[in-house]
Protein backbone atom coordinates (compact mmCIF):
# COMPACT_ATOMS: atom_id res chain seq x y z
CA UNK A 1 0.00 0.00 0.00
CA UNK A 2 1.23 3.32 -1.34
CA UNK A 3 0.97 6.32 1.10
CA UNK A 4 -1.23 9.32 0.34
CA UNK A 5 1.07 12.17 -1.16
CA UNK A 6 -0.22 14.21 1.26
CA UNK A 7 0.83 11.75 4.23
CA UNK A 8 3.87 11.29 2.76
CA UNK A 9 4.83 15.31 2.32
CA UNK A 10 3.76 15.40 5.97
CA UNK A 11 6.28 12.44 6.97
CA UNK A 12 9.00 14.37 4.98
CA UNK A 13 8.63 17.45 6.76
CA UNK A 14 8.51 15.93 10.23
CA UNK A 15 11.70 13.54 9.39
CA UNK A 16 13.79 16.18 8.43
CA UNK A 17 12.23 18.68 11.11
CA UNK A 18 13.70 16.22 13.73
CA UNK A 19 11.29 13.14 14.16
CA UNK A 20 14.22 10.86 12.50
CA UNK A 21 12.65 7.73 13.50
CA UNK A 22 9.26 8.00 10.93
CA UNK A 23 12.18 7.71 8.20
CA UNK A 24 10.98 3.94 8.45
CA UNK A 25 7.57 4.81 8.27
CA UNK A 26 8.45 6.79 5.17
CA UNK A 27 10.50 3.60 2.89
CA UNK A 28 8.48 0.79 3.94
CA UNK A 29 5.95 0.74 0.83
CA UNK A 30 9.01 1.25 -1.21
CA UNK A 31 10.91 -1.97 0.12
CA UNK A 32 9.93 -4.45 -2.64
CA UNK A 33 10.34 -1.63 -5.45
CA UNK A 34 14.09 -1.13 -4.76
CA UNK A 35 14.60 -4.33 -4.43
CA UNK A 36 13.39 -5.32 -6.84
CA UNK A 37 14.56 -2.68 -8.94
CA UNK A 38 18.49 -3.49 -7.99
CA UNK A 39 17.66 -7.12 -8.59
CA UNK A 40 17.13 -6.54 -11.76
CA UNK A 41 19.93 -5.43 -12.76
CA UNK A 42 22.34 -7.26 -10.81
CA UNK A 43 20.82 -10.50 -11.12
CA UNK A 44 22.06 -11.74 -7.46
CA UNK A 45 19.82 -11.72 -4.55
CA UNK A 46 22.45 -11.13 -2.08
CA UNK A 47 23.96 -8.20 -3.82
CA UNK A 48 20.24 -6.84 -4.44
CA UNK A 49 19.34 -7.02 -0.40
CA UNK A 50 23.00 -4.93 0.53
CA UNK A 51 22.27 -2.64 -2.21
CA UNK A 52 18.90 -1.96 -1.65
CA UNK A 53 19.94 -1.46 2.46
CA UNK A 54 22.65 1.40 1.12
CA UNK A 55 20.10 3.03 -0.94
CA UNK A 56 17.84 3.61 1.76
CA UNK A 57 20.89 4.63 3.98
CA UNK A 58 21.53 6.93 0.90
CA UNK A 59 17.87 7.99 0.97
CA UNK A 60 17.99 9.03 4.16
CA UNK A 61 21.37 10.77 4.47
CA UNK A 62 21.02 13.24 1.13
CA UNK A 63 17.20 13.44 2.21
CA UNK A 64 17.14 16.98 2.24
CA UNK A 65 18.30 16.91 -1.27
CA UNK A 66 14.82 15.42 -2.22
CA UNK A 67 13.32 18.40 -3.14
CA UNK A 68 9.75 16.91 -4.00
CA UNK A 69 9.81 18.24 -7.66
CA UNK A 70 9.72 14.15 -8.77
CA UNK A 71 8.13 12.00 -6.31
CA UNK A 72 9.44 10.29 -3.62
CA UNK A 73 9.17 6.56 -5.29
CA UNK A 74 10.82 7.95 -8.11
CA UNK A 75 13.76 9.85 -6.78
CA UNK A 76 14.09 6.45 -4.58
CA UNK A 77 14.34 4.34 -7.81
CA UNK A 78 16.76 6.59 -9.21
CA UNK A 79 19.16 5.93 -6.49
CA UNK A 80 18.51 2.45 -6.83
CA UNK A 81 19.75 2.02 -10.17
CA UNK A 82 22.70 4.05 -9.19
CA UNK A 83 23.38 1.39 -6.87
CA UNK A 84 22.71 -1.57 -8.54
CA UNK A 85 24.72 -0.15 -11.54
CA UNK A 86 27.51 0.56 -9.48
CA UNK A 87 27.29 -2.94 -8.37
CA UNK A 88 27.07 -4.32 -11.87
CA UNK A 89 30.27 -2.25 -13.16
CA UNK A 90 31.93 -3.87 -10.18
CA UNK A 91 30.68 -7.16 -10.58
CA UNK A 92 32.10 -6.62 -14.55
CA UNK A 93 35.26 -5.67 -13.91
CA UNK A 94 35.57 -8.27 -11.72
CA UNK A 95 34.75 -10.85 -14.51
CA UNK A 96 37.41 -9.61 -16.89
CA UNK A 97 36.12 -11.09 -20.27
CA UNK A 98 32.59 -10.42 -19.06
CA UNK A 99 30.69 -8.77 -22.56
CA UNK A 100 27.83 -6.47 -22.12
CA UNK A 101 24.96 -8.12 -23.69
CA UNK A 102 22.83 -5.21 -23.92
CA UNK A 103 25.13 -3.44 -26.60
CA UNK A 104 24.83 -6.74 -29.01
CA UNK A 105 20.99 -5.81 -29.27
CA UNK A 106 19.58 -4.33 -31.41
CA UNK A 107 16.30 -2.06 -31.43
CA UNK A 108 14.88 -4.08 -34.16
CA UNK A 109 11.93 -5.76 -34.95
CA UNK A 110 10.26 -8.29 -32.68
CA UNK A 111 7.83 -11.18 -34.00
CA UNK A 112 5.31 -12.87 -31.12
CA UNK A 113 5.35 -16.67 -30.78
CA UNK A 114 1.83 -17.46 -32.37
CA UNK A 115 0.42 -20.43 -30.88
CA UNK A 116 -4.09 -20.34 -30.30
CA UNK A 117 -3.27 -22.70 -28.10
CA UNK A 118 -2.71 -20.22 -25.25
CA UNK A 119 -6.18 -18.97 -25.41
CA UNK A 120 -7.43 -22.63 -23.56
CA UNK A 121 -4.99 -22.19 -20.58
CA UNK A 122 -6.87 -22.30 -17.38
CA UNK A 123 -6.02 -19.80 -14.66
CA UNK A 124 -4.73 -22.86 -12.49
CA UNK A 125 -2.31 -22.87 -14.96
CA UNK A 126 -1.21 -19.80 -14.02
CA UNK A 127 -1.19 -20.61 -9.80
CA UNK A 128 1.68 -23.13 -10.95
CA UNK A 129 4.85 -22.51 -9.08
CA UNK A 130 6.94 -23.71 -11.55
CA UNK A 131 5.31 -21.24 -13.98
CA UNK A 132 6.13 -18.45 -11.75
CA UNK A 133 10.00 -19.41 -11.50
CA UNK A 134 9.86 -19.87 -15.24
CA UNK A 135 8.39 -16.11 -15.87
CA UNK A 136 11.50 -14.98 -13.32
CA UNK A 137 14.28 -16.49 -15.48
CA UNK A 138 12.68 -15.25 -18.51
CA UNK A 139 12.64 -11.85 -16.77
CA UNK A 140 16.31 -12.44 -15.90
CA UNK A 141 17.38 -13.02 -19.43
CA UNK A 142 16.02 -10.18 -21.01
CA UNK A 143 19.03 -8.09 -22.08
CA UNK A 144 19.33 -5.12 -19.92
CA UNK A 145 17.87 -2.32 -21.03
CA UNK A 146 14.75 -4.46 -21.79
CA UNK A 147 14.71 -5.74 -17.83
CA UNK A 148 14.84 -2.23 -16.74
CA UNK A 149 12.07 -1.13 -18.54
CA UNK A 150 9.58 -4.04 -17.89
CA UNK A 151 10.74 -4.04 -13.76
CA UNK A 152 9.46 -0.64 -13.14
CA UNK A 153 6.50 -1.06 -15.82
CA UNK A 154 5.12 -4.15 -15.21
CA UNK A 155 6.35 -5.85 -11.85
CA UNK A 156 6.21 -2.43 -9.84
CA UNK A 157 3.89 -0.53 -11.78
CA UNK A 158 4.88 2.65 -12.38
CA UNK A 159 3.83 4.56 -15.19
CA UNK A 160 5.16 5.81 -18.12
CA UNK A 161 6.41 8.78 -16.95
CA UNK A 162 7.78 8.06 -13.56
CA UNK A 163 10.02 5.22 -15.51
CA UNK A 164 11.19 7.62 -17.83
CA UNK A 165 12.21 9.76 -15.43
CA UNK A 166 13.72 7.05 -13.51
CA UNK A 167 15.40 5.94 -16.22
CA UNK A 168 16.33 9.08 -17.71
CA UNK A 169 14.89 8.36 -21.63
CA UNK A 170 12.00 9.55 -22.67
CA UNK A 171 8.17 8.62 -22.70
CA UNK A 172 8.31 7.15 -26.45
CA UNK A 173 11.41 4.61 -25.70
CA UNK A 174 9.78 3.51 -22.61
CA UNK A 175 6.69 2.24 -24.56
CA UNK A 176 9.09 0.56 -27.12
CA UNK A 177 11.45 -0.79 -24.78
CA UNK A 178 7.76 -2.27 -22.78
CA UNK A 179 6.53 -3.57 -25.55
CA UNK A 180 9.64 -5.56 -27.00
CA UNK A 181 10.49 -6.90 -23.49
CA UNK A 182 6.30 -7.99 -22.99
CA UNK A 183 7.26 -9.59 -26.52
CA UNK A 184 10.33 -11.47 -25.80
CA UNK A 185 8.64 -12.95 -22.79
CA UNK A 186 5.85 -13.69 -24.61
CA UNK A 187 7.96 -15.96 -26.62
CA UNK A 188 9.88 -17.53 -24.34
CA UNK A 189 7.36 -18.22 -22.62
CA UNK A 190 4.25 -20.12 -25.00
CA UNK A 191 6.09 -23.71 -24.43
CA UNK A 192 5.54 -23.43 -21.06
CA UNK A 193 2.10 -22.38 -21.03
CA UNK A 194 1.03 -24.43 -24.00
CA UNK A 195 -2.31 -26.50 -23.27
CA UNK A 196 -3.00 -30.25 -24.37
CA UNK A 197 -6.07 -28.13 -26.77
CA UNK A 198 -5.31 -30.43 -29.69
CA UNK A 199 -6.01 -29.87 -33.59
CA UNK A 200 -4.59 -26.38 -34.28
CA UNK A 201 -1.33 -27.02 -35.86
CA UNK A 202 -2.84 -27.36 -39.00
CA UNK A 203 -4.18 -23.86 -38.98
CA UNK A 204 -1.01 -22.10 -38.03
CA UNK A 205 0.93 -23.48 -40.12
CA UNK A 206 -1.51 -22.75 -43.12
CA UNK A 207 -1.94 -19.41 -41.91
CA UNK A 208 2.41 -18.62 -41.93
CA UNK A 209 2.96 -20.24 -44.87
CA UNK B 1 -8.75 1.28 -41.00
CA UNK B 2 -7.91 -2.32 -42.19
CA UNK B 3 -4.72 -3.77 -40.22
CA UNK B 4 -2.68 -7.12 -40.83
CA UNK B 5 -1.22 -9.36 -37.95
CA UNK B 6 2.01 -7.57 -37.79
CA UNK B 7 0.55 -4.42 -37.40
CA UNK B 8 -1.57 -5.99 -34.42
CA UNK B 9 1.17 -7.32 -32.66
CA UNK B 10 3.01 -3.56 -32.45
CA UNK B 11 -0.47 -2.28 -30.88
CA UNK B 12 -0.71 -5.27 -28.48
CA UNK B 13 0.78 -3.60 -25.59
CA UNK B 14 -0.46 -0.33 -26.61
CA UNK B 15 -3.93 -1.97 -25.92
CA UNK B 16 -3.04 -3.60 -23.01
CA UNK B 17 -2.55 -0.43 -21.31
CA UNK B 18 -5.47 1.55 -22.88
CA UNK B 19 -3.47 3.91 -24.81
CA UNK B 20 -4.75 3.64 -28.65
CA UNK B 21 -6.09 5.92 -29.86
CA UNK B 22 -10.33 5.50 -30.41
CA UNK B 23 -9.88 4.87 -34.22
CA UNK B 24 -7.21 2.76 -34.33
CA UNK B 25 -8.29 1.05 -31.16
CA UNK B 26 -11.64 0.18 -32.84
CA UNK B 27 -9.22 -1.32 -35.80
CA UNK B 28 -7.61 -3.49 -33.04
CA UNK B 29 -10.39 -4.70 -31.46
CA UNK B 30 -12.22 -5.31 -34.89
CA UNK B 31 -9.27 -7.74 -35.97
CA UNK B 32 -8.84 -9.30 -32.77
CA UNK B 33 -12.36 -10.42 -32.91
CA UNK B 34 -11.81 -12.50 -36.14
CA UNK B 35 -8.75 -13.60 -35.91
CA UNK B 36 -7.78 -16.64 -33.76
CA UNK B 37 -4.01 -15.72 -33.75
CA UNK B 38 -3.51 -12.29 -32.82
CA UNK B 39 -6.21 -13.28 -30.04
CA UNK B 40 -4.25 -15.55 -28.80
CA UNK B 41 -0.77 -13.73 -28.86
CA UNK B 42 -2.90 -11.11 -27.14
CA UNK B 43 -4.39 -13.34 -24.70
CA UNK B 44 -0.60 -14.65 -23.77
CA UNK B 45 0.70 -11.19 -23.32
CA UNK B 46 -2.03 -10.56 -20.25
CA UNK B 47 -1.73 -13.89 -19.03
CA UNK B 48 2.28 -12.77 -18.53
CA UNK B 49 1.03 -9.50 -17.34
CA UNK B 50 -1.08 -11.23 -14.86
CA UNK B 51 1.38 -13.55 -13.59
CA UNK B 52 4.21 -10.57 -13.49
CA UNK B 53 1.52 -8.64 -11.21
CA UNK B 54 1.38 -11.69 -8.76
CA UNK B 55 3.07 -11.14 -5.98
CA UNK B 56 4.18 -14.59 -5.45
CA UNK B 57 6.27 -14.60 -8.33
CA UNK B 58 8.32 -11.85 -7.36
CA UNK B 59 9.05 -11.92 -3.94
CA UNK B 60 11.09 -10.67 -1.11
CA UNK B 61 13.88 -12.89 0.16
CA UNK B 62 12.58 -14.02 3.91
CA UNK B 63 13.87 -11.87 6.94
CA UNK B 64 14.62 -9.09 3.94
CA UNK B 65 12.45 -6.13 6.02
CA UNK B 66 13.39 -7.10 9.28
CA UNK B 67 16.84 -6.43 8.20
CA UNK B 68 16.47 -3.37 6.51
CA UNK B 69 15.32 -2.00 9.07
CA UNK B 70 17.48 -3.04 11.39
CA UNK B 71 20.57 -1.76 9.91
CA UNK B 72 18.36 1.16 9.21
CA UNK B 73 18.10 1.81 12.98
CA UNK B 74 21.78 1.68 13.36
CA UNK B 75 22.10 4.65 10.93
CA UNK B 76 19.17 6.73 12.20
CA UNK B 77 20.58 6.45 15.82
CA UNK B 78 23.97 7.60 14.62
CA UNK B 79 23.09 9.91 11.85
CA UNK B 80 21.24 13.11 11.08
CA UNK B 81 18.76 12.89 7.74
CA UNK B 82 19.95 15.42 4.64
CA UNK B 83 23.60 16.16 5.70
CA UNK B 84 24.11 16.24 1.91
Amino acid sequence: MKLAVHDEAALLARILAGETELFHELIRPYEKLVYVTILAIVKNETEAEDGAQETMISAFRYLKSFRGEAKFSTWLVTIAMNEGRKRLRKAKAAAEDSIDESTAESEGDFTPAVLTDWREIPLEALEKKELRSKLREAVEQLPDKYREVFVLRDIEELNQEETAAALGMNVTLVKVRLHRARMMLQKTLVPYLKSEAPGRGGFIRRWFQ
Amino acid sequence: MKLDCKHVWEHISGYLDHELDPALLEAVQRHLESCEVCSAVFDSTRNILVLTADDRTFELPVGYSERLHERLAAVIASDEPGRG
